[in-house]
């Protein structure tokens, strides 16, 4: 039976999926800059939680919108 | 408005009962206390003691002044690379906002109080309107009315016709999107975090029986234990994303990079 918390959820869970690659090739490239270039380490990680935090809007955003619906 | 499914038959406590408390003090009034504010008003307390103790100018720093001149080697950090040289005047407020912050967030893994006073979107709210009308203030001083809103919506080097699209854009990003997204995240992880640990500590207890089910006890303890770690780092990370893009966008208005 398909109720609108359900509906709500799944499209929660489907919401969730850009940001999930967005925040993984994000990191992975950052890791991947850092052990190549130990010394812009600093630069590299606040520019990173910078990108983190604008991609995990979107995420954070369905999660709202899910209380919403739900 | 939340029918929260049962998580694995057991009743789950709908939203309102985790999040809402009853007002103890001056009921009924626009000043009413609850849980929540409590939590923050304590939280304003820690900030000044911590700057008024750590204040203290001894060669050798102990106690407070240790916590808080690292924190403020920190934070002049972010500030450096966020707005520069010239941004070392806002360093107060970017740490004022981050220890605020961080001491509302904390309180969500405190024994007792397990309460974030962000989960309530008052907060955000406040603090994300603070740094809304700062930022547009700052850019208004430092650049000129006319220069600071010329400056953040239009595009530089670009033929006119682009300005037809350029400008709605950059001001529902400039002036709509940052203040939203800035409450909503702080907002949404701290809900999100509140959430995660009622949820495994309301399956902990419900694991509380004499069935031979009982045997899965362990599991949602240890998740317990292992998400209240977790929450410690999101609320310092929280702190830091925060006071980051409060420097990033002070940054913007003082410095006009296009």
């Amino acid at each position: 039976m398909i109720t609108d918390s359900g509906l709500a959820a799944l499209t929660y869970g489907l919401g969730a999926i850009g940001p999930g690659i967005g925040i993984g090739y994000l990191v992975g490239q950052s890791v991947q800059a850092m052990a190549r270039q130990p010394e812009a380490a600093g630069m590299v990680r606040t520019t990173m939680f910078l990108g983190i935090a604008f991609v995990e809007a979107l995420a954070l955003i369905g999660f709202v919108v899910f209380f919403l619906a739900g | 408005m939340i029918p929260f499914a049962p998580v694995f038959s057991l009743e789950f406590p709908p939203l309102t009962h985790v999040v809402q408390w009853p007002a103890f003090l001056f009921e009924d009034t626009a000043f009413a206390v609850n849980k929540v504010v409590l939590v923050y008003l304590f939280a304003v307390l820690l900030t000044i003691g911590l700057f008024v103790l750590g204040n203290k100018k001894q060669l050798v720093p102990s106690g407070a002044q240790n916590v808080a001149e690292s924190a403020v080697a920190f934070i002049d950090d972010i500030g450096l690379q966020t707005m520069g040289t010239d941004g070392r005047r806002y360093t107060p407020f970017i740490a004022s906002i981050f220890f605020f912050v961080l001491f509302t967030n904390i309180f969500e893994i405190i024994p007792v109080i397990q309460m974030p006073a962000s989960a309530r979107i008052a907060l955000p709210m406040l603090l994300a309107l603070t740094v809304w009308f700062v930022f547009i203030i700052v850019g208004i001083i430092k650049q000129g009315p006319i220069g600071y809103f010329k400056n953040s919506l239009f595009l530089p080097d670009v033929p006119w016709p682009i300005h037809l699209l350029g400008v709605p854009i950059e001001f529902v990003s400039t002036f709509l999107v940052r203040p939203f997204s800035l409450m909503v995240r702080l907002f949404a992880n701290l809900l999100a975090g509140h959430l995660l640990l009622v949820t495994f500590a309301v399956l902990s207890s419900g694991l509380v029986v004499s069935k031979w089910y009982a045997v899965f006890l362990p599991l949602p303890v240890i998740a317990v234990i292992f998400f209240t770690a977790f929450e410690v780092l999101v609320s310092v990370l929280q702190a830091y994303v925060f006071a980051l893009l409060t420097g990033v966008y002070i940054g913007t208005s003082l410095h006009a990079d296009h």
